[in-house]
């Protein structure tokens, strides 16, 4: 289990690293926390001709806020993110989800950039982006771009990001007045890929939902805002109510097989997390006790 | 004699100044291994070394038609490119078969497949370079033209006449059948008020231990002499079965057994690979390295259980069992392994079944097949969590048809504490066991009444925990019954040699292993308990066939039992040698005189006389002061072997507390108990970690972990990401209890420890799960538990 030989470079400044990607191409890997790339390597599912190393390049470090954004550099690692007050206090949900990533190891060399350019269908993190509205934002040779994250995540290990750009930061709107959110996901171990996990982002006031972003992962090729969370605004959700999105969810969502669950079995567990996401939203445990999935 | 006792401290005339039988001490080599100065194989840097790559099979089963090696050759740093032709000019094959199982087959086996492979996995060449790198390099360019043969998979079909036979010279795909009928079954069953039945299916799963499997063989042409470094339980098998196909004497081998990451059983049986990593020493004249990675670990090292038990008990209103059936299906892949076969665990699953209870009527068939899957051997607890899973599984489905508390039913059934010795049905002799006295104590552990209590009270909240039990006997320190008899040269005898060297200091030699069990601990804490000197004045040497007496290594809960006998005789005579030389110093008498704190002392009053220090000094520098024909001894060595009961059986009964989320099938541990009764505790801390750790590695295969196979007969979860091992995150406490029957066959009284905890640990929690579903109708009779199972039980998917 050794990696083919590879070239490395440690780039000095992100222009000195897109010129190697311009250069590359396909060809070269981006390394940042090496947490997906050194084992797919060593198990020579991939083996790329340069490696970029961009762990020396600053300014694509740190974790700010300003002007109502939070802006996480996309060196960041998940251990930061955990520990920083600022994610705590503005974007909570990025806060409680980051806790189940992997275990500590990973999470000390493993960066945000990195994941969400990896877009693991089944990790915790390109949902966050979607249910927090977060702006990804990339440079390439024609310079920078801003990318919604609900347009960038395209499919397994897919993303709107070319094997040219470089993904430098992500920006989240602060979390405002009224704001709730939700996280849970169901893995067999703590730290494994979720079965189906789901993050949430709401404005509760009086009792109801004024905006309500549910994001269900591990359950598609990639993070699925659902539907159904718009048809939940604006009055008291009814256990009724709870039931119709609940099977509307079901035929939403188009999971897949695998060894861990059956398509039918992920379908199930979104709708338990529907329920238990509502519930826990709004405070009422009568819809979480009140639904059969 | 049994003692119960919360925290059992020590026994009688071993209860001495420098008595650590029975105590909490650190163990000696936990400095080394904390500091990073462990010594693994794969640590190991010998000039001119090759590391070797075994190309493996993508195939399950199929001709090899060719290997076309040319472009690899030519790759910079590769020495030799190696095919199983080619290698068995110097190794011959061998067949993995006991006489004693009757009627057991299996088929030749080479180091490296040669025409066939019958496994995804199996070794078609061997690929030798500067670095496992290179050679891996140089493995992707070997074209192998395959010839894709139909796979056997499913063990259920494997002996259909449609079919494929994998071996045709063995005429069929059964490798062994065993059927046992005692006592008067079918009447028993029309006899009975009720009687239940159910198929259990356990999933098929591995060791996977830290360290994997390494090999360093080192091939001296001037001294005509293999030296073999290898992390293995049993050193001198290694050194006959190496010598034995390499058309060696013993004397020509030599096995070195460093620091070893794990075991499990994973390491005490003879791979193909392994054999081709001496060979090819021996062949290309270097030292050779080969270090599994964890991808081949999970595809060639051993897996064990996969079976489908179909059970049924009979039971009177009265609670009282009337008999077991069983019918037994395992599936071990394409060859019985060598040399301790692959029908011993359906052989123990058809020994241990209904082992606990009184009942004599006991019907058991058990049927091994061949498949093209991995090959299947011996691991942790080899057959008990099949046996104890049936047994206990089928005790609480006969508990809940006539409604009666499955506790209770256990206690109308459990062999009296005062009946021993006696047999079971199947032949086992039990010489003491206190299977009531281990439950008692593990009412009062667990506060039995008061769980069920809370049990009832959660219930009406809707939430759905359960309490499972699961009494258990154990197979432990096997005498020659169980490979021996057989025909295989695996010595069921360990040796202790000791020594006092010239400052009064203790060395030690034996022939038991240390895989992180505590064997050097254990040893040193007898050896120092006997002869009066301190522990960190005892050095124990293990783990070297040069340098230790000859014996049979760790394995099947043995090395305290069998190596802590030896060990304690062989400072007995040691101290008497040493009592004699200080008697004729001292102008005593042995009688007057002992040993304590490395002082010669009055027997009498404890007064120092002489220090140990002393008497080495005069014994070895100036022996001619001591009294003509005085010659002092003061090396002895022993060796022990249980003769007068085959198996030294240990039981025990464990307890598991779960809730079940019947929303989503997931099943989470609350607490866990153990109750065992190994006999003499020689250290109880490393007792109870050796229980948990077994009861961990039971939770395993009872939540999480199954190699799973498609239906071409490819693992398809080969890695640690996709493969679940138990992790801390899901394990709750286990709390240890004893009970304490010595087996009088020995002095030092010990029976073993090693397998207890994973006996028992899946019935448990596969009795609490089902007892958590009892108000949903729900039964599940399979393991590992997946949320999937349990939803699917409960109808929700």
């Amino acid at each position: 289990m050794k990696a083919a030989a590879f070239a490395y470079a440690r780039a000095t400044s992100v222009g000195n690293a897109l010129q190697l990607l311009e250069t590359y191409g396909e060809r070269a890997k981006v390394l940042s926390g090496g947490q997906s790339l050194m084992p797919a390597m060593n198990l020579r599912l991939v083996s790329p001709e340069l490696i970029v190393d961009i762990g020396e390049l600053a300014e694509l470090r740190g974790i700010s806020v300003s002007g109502g954004v939070v802006r996480i550099g996309a060196l960041s690692r998940h251990v930061d993110l955990l520990k920083s007050p600022d994610i705590a206090e503005h974007a909570p949900l990025l806060a409680e989800a980051i806790a189940h990533v992997a275990h500590p190891a990973i999470r000390n060399r493993g960066t945000i950039g990195g994941n969400l350019a990896h877009a693991d269908p089944a990790s915790e993190l390109p949902a966050c982006m979607v249910a927090l509205k977060a702006t990804i934002v990339v440079r390439g040779p024609a310079g920078e771009r801003r990318v919604a994250a609900e347009n960038f995540f395209t499919g397994i290990y897919e993303t709107d990001l070319s094997a040219r750009e470089l993904l430098i930061s992500v920006e989240l709107p602060m979390a405002g007045k009224n704001s709730a959110h939700f996280f849970h996901e169901f893995a067999r171990r703590r730290g494994d890929y979720a079965m189906a996990g789901l993050a949430a982002q709401a404005i509760v006031e009086e009792g109801a939902f004024t905006d309500l972003r549910l994001v269900f992962f591990a359950v598609g090729d990639r993070p699925v805002l659902a539907k159904v969370g718009s048809g939940l605004l604006g009055r008291a959700v009814t256990p009724a109510e709870l039931a119709t999105a609940s099977s509307a969810l079901g035929k939403e969502l188009d999971p897949q097989d695998d060894q861990q669950a059956s398509a039918s079995m992920r379908r199930h567990l979104a709708k338990v997390l529907l329920a238990r996401g509502l519930s826990a939203l709004l405070g009422r445990p009568d819809l979480h006790a009140g639904v059969r999935a | 004699m049994t003692v119960t006792s919360s925290n059992p401290e020590i026994l009688s005339e071993l209860d001495r100044p420098n008595s650590y039988i029975g105590k909490v001490v650190p163990r000696p080599n936990l400095g080394r291994l904390m500091q990073g100065r462990g010594l693994y194989v794969s640590d190991m840097e010998l000039p001119r070394m090759g590391h070797v790559v075994f190309l493996r099979s993508p195939h399950a089963h199929a001709n090899i038609r060719g290997i076309d090696a040319v472009a690899a050759r030519g790759v910079p740093g590769v020495i030799a490119i190696v095919t199983g032709k080619e290698l068995s000019a110097i190794i011959t094959p061998w067949v993995g078969v006991l006489s004693h199982l009757k009627g057991l087959k299996s088929a030749a086996q080479h180091a490296i497949a040669i025409d066939r492979v019958c496994w995804q996995g199996e070794a078609v060449a061997a690929i030798v370079a500067v670095s496992r790198a290179v050679a891996e390099d140089a493995a992707e360019l070997v074209r192998v033209d395959y010839e894709e043969l139909e796979a056997v998979t499913d063990m259920r079909t494997a002996l259909d006449p449609a079919t494929p036979v994998i071996h045709p010279s063995l005429g069929d795909n059964l490798a062994f059948e065993r059927n046992l009928d005692a006592g008067e079954v079918d009447a028993a069953f029309a006899g009975s008020d009720v009687v239940v039945e159910a198929d259990f299916i356990f999933g098929r799963h591995t060791g996977v231990t830290l360290e994997p499997r390494s090999v360093v063989a080192d091939w001296n042409t001037a001294e005509e002499r293999l030296t073999i470094y290898q992390g293995t339980q049993a050193p001198h098998m290694v050194q006959n079965i190496a010598a034995l196909h390499l058309g060696l004497e013993e004397l020509q081998v030599r096995v070195v057994c460093k620091d070893v990451g794990g075991s499990f059983g994973i390491k005490v049986h003879i791979y193909a690979d392994e054999m081709a990593t001496y060979a090819l020493s021996k062949l290309l004249r270097r030292p050779i390295k080969f270090v599994a990675d964890r991808v081949e670990s999970f595809n060639t090292d051993i897996h064990a259980r996969d079976h489908r038990c179909w059970g049924r008990i009979g039971v009177g209103r009265d609670g009282v069992i009337t008999a077991f059936e069983i019918d037994d299906l395992t599936g071990i892949g394409p060859y019985s392994m060598y040399p301790r076969t692959s029908a011993i665990e359906a052989n123990q699953v058809v020994n241990l079944v209904g082992g606990p209870y009184v009942t004599r009527n006991y019907r058991a068939r058990a049927r091994v097949v061949f498949q093209n899957k991995n090959v299947m051997c011996q691991y942790r607890a080899v057959g008990h969590p099949i046996a104890c899973s049936v047994t206990e599984g089928l005790v609480d489905l006969a508990a809940a048809r006539i409604g009666m508390d499955p506790v209770e039913i256990r206690r109308r059934n459990l062999i009296a504490d005062n009946a021993y010795p006696c047999a079971s049905p199947s032949g086992l002799r039990f010489e003491l066991l206190s299977h009531h006295a281990a439950m008692n104590k593990l009412m009062t552990m667990m506060n039995y009444d008061a769980l069920r209590a809370e049990q009832a009270e959660l219930r009406s909240k809707g939430i759905h925990r359960g309490i499972g039990i699961a009494s258990f006997i154990e197979v432990t320190n096997p005498s020659a019954a169980f490979y021996g008899v057989g025909g295989a040269r695996i010595s069921s005898q360990d040796g202790v040699a000791v020594r006092l060297d010239a400052q009064g200091s203790v060395i030690c030699q034996t022939s038991i292993t240390e895989q992180g069990q505590g064997s050097e601990s254990l040893t040193a804490q007898i050896v120092g308990s006997v002869l009066g000197v301190s522990m960190e004045r005892v050095r124990v040497i293990l783990g070297d066939t040069d340098n230790t007496p000859y014996g049979g290594g760790t394995w099947a809960s043995r090395g305290a039992g069998i190596g802590g006998e030896a060990a304690l005789q062989a400072a007995k005579i040691l101290r008497g040698n040493i009592l004699d030389v200080a008697a004729a110093i001292l102008q005593s008498s042995a009688a007057e005189l002992d040993i304590a704190d490395n002082a010669i002392v009055n027997a009498a009053d404890g007064a120092s006389r002489m220090e140990l220090r002393e008497l080495a000094r005069i014994v070895y520098f100036r022996p001619d002061t001591l009294p003509p024909g005085v010659q002092s001894e003061l090396m002895a060595t022993r060796h022990f072997v249980p003769r007068e009961y085959p198996f030294a059986f240990t039981n025990g009964v464990q307890a598991s507390w779960l809730e079940v989320d019947t929303d989503t099938g997931f099943v989470k541990l609350l607490r866990h108990w153990v109750v065992e009764d190994c006999g003499t505790l020689i250290n109880p801390q490393l007792v109870d970690e050796q229980i948990r750790g077994g009861v961990v590695q039971g939770f395993g295969a009872a939540l999480f972990e199954k190699c799973i196979y498609d239906e071409r007969g490819q693992l398809t979860n080969a890695s640690m990401a996709d493969y679940l091992v138990p992790m801390s995150g899901e394990m709750p406490d286990i709390e240890v209890g004893h009970v304490v029957s010595p087996t009088s066959e020995t002095e030092l009284g010990a029976k073993g420890a090693g397998e207890a905890g994973t006996a028992g640990a899946a019935a448990a929690v596969a009795n609490a799960v089902n007892d958590a579903l009892r108000p949903f109708g729900a039964v599940i009779t399979e393991i590992p538990l997946t949320p999937q199972l349990v939803l699917t039980a409960l109808g929700r998917v």
